[in-house]
């Protein structure tokens, strides 16, 4: 099957299971709990463009999901647009602001460039939190964000606001899908893999680092939008250090190297904090605990765990098979080709 | 922004030796906590983000310890070596199975280890806020000091920064034990196969970078409320701190803390609620201009 129409079929099928879930399990709760896990996926998987992808370790990814959150409130609390426009805006006023930091950032390597843009991030939450009269200061973008109807989509009815934000989810992973499969795509990874030699083969790194800094923030922005839809508000912890940390936390859980990794790992770190609060107050120890476990018993992510013990048993089945058929005319290791399946 | 509020302050003489004599302590705190995290990456090439964390444990322990024994030497005993006991542990058994891992994978283990912490302390001695109080011998009136009041207990905190820190100076620098740990950064295999135990070595320089860290916490005590979540905000700033001095340098970790501290004391008056900005306004800038830290030497673009 061709890699595109796969993709799309892959695509689709990930549409219908959001949207059958609500439908087969009808609570409430359900459905919010899956919100913030599109929200915090977005967050999650346009980082991993950064981390995975360019090997670029961001540590204020969350500058663009509070830009996102405040951008898209405070265009609605105009009320001089609809919400796609809004949205639109948003995303594209998100893409300029990280153009214009990742300008400066994408000249520094490794921990420095997290460094600096955690910095950036630390002072957009500085402004945040000092602008009271624009953004409401700590107490938060208040008042509530209008949801008026647009092309007879009622936003304020909930499944309706669900099925949006699962059309909008998945249309983003096709995008980002798209852009890692793409030359583009390998260019980057050629970028993370070796540097020196992408120079040397004439690739302008800090412009490719520059290109997917914007793309990666502007996906951020909509997983902000999305929460800010939700939540009806836009809060500074959105662009909290922290919010990036747990972005990164996810990424690690679910792993780097497969597509979807960060968003298991999104799933799996809002399941530990929705359900392990309900049954202890020390949900950190509890969380702690199982980082832990996985960091040094599986050594990498659990999707790249499961994704590499399957590619392991299938190329040695293959070998076996050659062993018993004719001379075996050579095969893939497992590492080599990882990317291209993934 | 008040900066009106800021020019008076510095025109007056009790306004501004109050908020340098603060900046200093700040500044010093800093400067141990940093410099421990930067002694840390400089030679093992990790950056321990649960130093926050062990700063807390630091003044925990002290508390402990001055509530069950009364004495304030026993705090400072207690935080300083307790954590440096901690520091080995957490090196043996959790830091040394990430060595020459990825950042993130390191970040990740720190993480947990400080939502563990933090969950344990609150296990064992509550998520209230707790005083300590200050000891009795430094309980009497502040000392005079050009029209500005410092309290004695200031005068002793920044003593005993200065000698730690010049101590840790010393130790790398003038001392033989000190070469081999300048050698073991460079190279440490070459130092391995020269007879020297750098297991020993590793577990030894993590022991004494989380000391200091404990040591900050346990002076820290007196004079601040103690909360589990207290590393976090001295986490983020040691590290504003080592960037902005350069990874690995001490002097300047000392310049930067100091920067830091007076941008926080004389910041508090002038422009309150940008502080954080402010700091990290700094950062970016260091970090624009000399990328490497204006001490450091790592090559960073």
């Amino acid at each position: 099957m061709r890699p595109v129409l796969r993709d799309g079929l892959l695509a689709l099928l990930l549409l219908l299971v959001l949207l059958a879930v609500p439908v087969l399990f009808p609570q409430p709760a359900l459905r919010d709990f899956l919100i913030y896990v599109i929200a915090y996926g977005l967050l999650a998987m346009s980082l991993n463009l950064l981390v995975g992808l360019t090997g670029l370790v961001s540590f204020g990814h969350a500058a663009y999901f509070a830009s996102g959150a405040y951008g898209f409130g405070l265009l609605m609390q105009s009320g001089a647009v609809s919400v796609p426009a809004a949205m639109l805006l948003t995303v594209g006023g998100t893409a300029l602001l990280a153009f214009v930091i990742g300008a400066i950032c994408v000249r520094l390597k490794d921990i420095y460039f997290a460094f600096i843009t955690l910095a950036f991030q630390m002072f957009i939450h500085s402004v945040i939190l000092t602008w009271i009269s624009l953004t409401g200061g700590d107490q938060g973008l208040r008042g509530g964000i209008p949801r008026p109807r647009f092309l007879g989509i009622d936003l304020t009815d909930a499944m309706t606001l669900y099925v949006f934000c699962a059309v909008v989810f998945v249309a983003c992973i096709v995008v980002m899908r798209q852009v890692s499969q793409s030359p583009f795509g390998y260019t980057l990874r050629l970028i993370r893999d070796n540097p020196a030699r992408a120079n040397f083969l004439g690739v302008d790194v800090p412009r490719m680092k520059l290109c997917v800094f914007v793309l990666a923030g502007a996906m951020a922005s909509v997983g902000g939008i999305v929460l800010a839809l939700f939540v009806s508000g836009a809060y500074p912890e959105f662009g909290f250090w922290t919010t990036s940390g747990e972005a990164i936390f996810m990424i690690m859980l679910g792993g780097t190297q497969l597509f979807l990794g960060p968003l298991i790992g999104a799933l799996l770190l809002q399941t530990l904090n929705h359900f392990v609060t309900a049954y202890t107050e020390y949900h950190g120890m509890v969380l702690g605990l199982v980082i832990l476990a996985i960091t040094l018993g599986l050594r990498r992510g659990i999707a790249d765990f499961v994704y590499e013990q399957m590619t392991d048993r299938a190329v040695r089945r293959s070998a076996a098979r050659l062993d018993a058929g004719a001379a075996p005319t050579g095969s893939h290791a497992p590492g080599s080709i990882k990317d291209e399946v993934a | 922004m008040n900066l009106e509020a800021l020019t008076a302050c510095l025109g007056s003489g009790s306004c501004a030796v109050t908020q340098l004599s603060t900046g200093l302590i700040i500044g010093m705190l800093l400067f141990l906590v940093a410099s421990g995290l930067s002694l840390i990456f400089g030679v093992l090439g990790v950056i321990n983000f649960a130093h926050g964390a062990f700063y807390m444990l630091g003044a925990y322990f002290a508390l402990t310890a001055y509530q069950a024994t009364d004495s304030f030497l026993a705090a400072m005993a207690a935080g300083g070596l307790g954590v440096a006991l901690v520091g080995i542990l957490f090196e043996r058994l959790i830091i040394s199975r990430v060595y020459g891992r990825d950042v993130l994978m390191q970040l990740l283990v720190c993480y947990a280890v400080i939502l563990i912490l933090d969950d344990a302390v609150k296990m064992v001695l509550g998520a209230e806020y707790q005083m300590m109080g200050m000891p009795e011998v430094f309980a009497g009136a502040p000392i005079e000091i050009a029209g500005g009041f410092v309290p004695g207990y200031y005068l002793f905190m920044l003593g005993v920064s200065a000698l730690a820190g010049l101590a840790l100076w010393f130790g790398i620098n003038r001392t033989r034990l000190g070469k081999i740990v300048q050698a073991l950064a460079i190279n440490p295999q070459m130092v391995g196969s020269l007879g020297i135990n750098t297991t020993l070595l590793y577990a030894g320089i993590f022991a004494t970078g989380s000391l200091l860290a404990g040591l900050a916490g346990a002076l820290a005590a007196p004079i601040r409320s103690l909360t589990p979540g207290m590393g976090l905000s001295i986490l983020i700033e040691s590290f504003i701190v080592t960037v902005i001095g350069g990874m690995g340098s001490i002097p300047g970790a000392l310049i930067a803390a100091l920067l830091i501290g007076f941008t926080r004391s004389f910041g508090a008056i002038g422009f309150p609620l940008f502080v954080d900005g402010a700091m990290f306004a700094l950062m970016a800038l260091v970090l624009v201009l000399k990328p490497s830290g204006l001490l450091g030497t790592r090559a960073a673009t």
